[in-house]
């Protein structure tokens, strides 16, 4: 079998997952582009048989970790989470509930944003997740409860805000 | 029944959103959502998220690959392995070896990258378990009559019922020279086909059934009268091969 081959199959995945987390097609497409060189050159080391989706998106997050690491130290204003491709078909309020969303998934911590893509996008169990971000599955569960809450109370805090509006 | 549904946790209710839990503490915790209403409007709002991160960010995947993802420079991480830098070399001598037949040409890489791309879109889509397919098995009919219109040519599904496979469904995807339809079987173990299909307008011809390995996806294809299909599956390729001749006879009848 032709691992290298079997790495191509997963890139439109690992590619959605990076959009989603990065918010940028740019800084996205690179964090694909280091997540395959560095699978590529590792790929000896990677177990025949066990499960290439969860060793590659754990080579992902070891980059995207390490970028953080590095920005926060050269205190780099985080970059703006910038909308994904809206370009959906969608009626005009869907599109504006999408918008919505992908700023408020900006909004939350880079780790809260990871357990909620990896679970809600990627689908992963529980378990999974935790393998691939390298914490406890208690961990995933608060980040997930509170990553979900906080979008919750953001969205619904921008209906408000329109209601406001609406009242004045 | 009280009992078993007071003690619902958030971690429950998290896991129901996301489909993890067995089937009978997800009817446990569906008498628990009835019963708080606060709780169910929650969880409703939650599953809507994940719907909402879908329709956001899976328009990605259909996205072309560059060709720089597809081609690694791998030539020095196969020195790692003896036997696959052997087996390089053996593919190399192979490939002298059509070239000097004459074999290899234009036509034969573009059905290649053919096989390629479907066993891509095989592989991204089976997994899928919420949206395996953009339109149903149970609206077969508009199905066809969508995909027929977008490749410009009369579509037919055929019908795999009898070797245990059932349609799911289909959907459009982008390809090189224009849209592309997929089908999905599914068997009752949950294995999966697919069937890719795109209108080749240069090819009023037939060919032979051709193989191809991508990983763990193996790929039938042929071209048959303006139409190329390439047959996906995670089977061994006999099974595959036996499938693809039923194919074949339901497309020609």
């Amino acid at each position: 079998m032709d691992d290298a081959a079997d790495i191509a199959t997963h890139i439109p995945r690992l590619r959605r997952y990076a959009r989603a987390l990065t918010g940028d097609m740019t800084s996205a497409d690179d964090l694909v582009q280091d997540t395959l060189e560095r699978a590529w050159r590792r790929l000896a080391l990677w177990r025949s048989g066990s499960d290439m989706r969860a060793w590659l998106f754990t080579i992902m997050h070891n980059i995207f970790a390490n970028q953080l690491r590095a920005d926060r130290h050269n205190q780099t204003p985080p970059t703006e989470h910038l909308s994904a491709n809206l370009s959906v078909a969608a009626p005009q309020e869907d599109r504006l509930i999408l918008r919505d969303l992908n700023k408020a998934l900006g909004n939350l911590s880079d780790e809260q944003r990871e357990v909620l893509l990896l679970v809600g996008l990627e689908q992963m169990s529980y378990e999974e997740a935790a393998k691939v971000l390298g914490i406890p599955i208690g961990t995933v569960m608060s980040r997930l409860s509170r990553g979900r809450d906080q979008l919750r109370a953001m969205m619904s805090g921008i209906g408000a805000v329109t209601q406001l509006k609406v009242v004045k | 029944m009280n009992s078993s549904t007071a003690d619902v946790s958030e971690l429950d209710l998290h896991a129901y959103v996301d489909g993890n839990l067995p089937e009978e503490r997800r009817r446990q915790v569906e008498v628990f959502l009835t019963a708080h209403p606060e709780e169910k409007e929650r969880v409703r709002v939650y599953q809507e998220q994940n719907n909402t991160l879908h329709a956001l960010f899976d328009p990605v995947l259909a996205e072309p690959v560059p060709p720089k993802w597809q081609n690694p420079e791998r030539h020095w991480t196969f020195l790692l392995k003896p036997a696959a830098a052997a087996a390089l070399w053996i593919i190399i001598g192979g490939s002298l070896g059509w070239v000097l037949r004459g074999e290899y040409n234009g036509k034969s890489a573009a059905n290649i990258k053919f096989a390629k791309q479907a066993a891509i879109a095989h592989a991204v889509y089976t997994p899928e378990v919420r949206h395996p397919v953009e339109v149903a098995a149970a609206e077969e009919t508009h199905l066809v009559n969508w995909l027929s219109k977008r490749l410009g040519n009369r579509l037919k599904i055929p019908h795999l019922s009898a070797l245990g496979y059932d349609l799911v469904g289909g959907r459009l995807l982008p390809g090189d020279q224009g849209p592309v339809a997929q089908f999905m079987y599914q068997d009752k173990n949950g294995q999966r086909l697919t069937l890719y299909v795109k209108t080749d307008a240069n090819a009023e011809r037939e060919t032979a059934f051709r193989f191809a390995q991508e990983g763990t996806v193996a790929v039938f294809y042929w071209i048959d009268h303006r139409l190329s299909y390439a047959l996906s599956g995670e089977l061994h390729k006999d099974e595959l091969l036996r499938i693809a001749n039923v194919v074949y006879e339901k497309l020609n009848p």
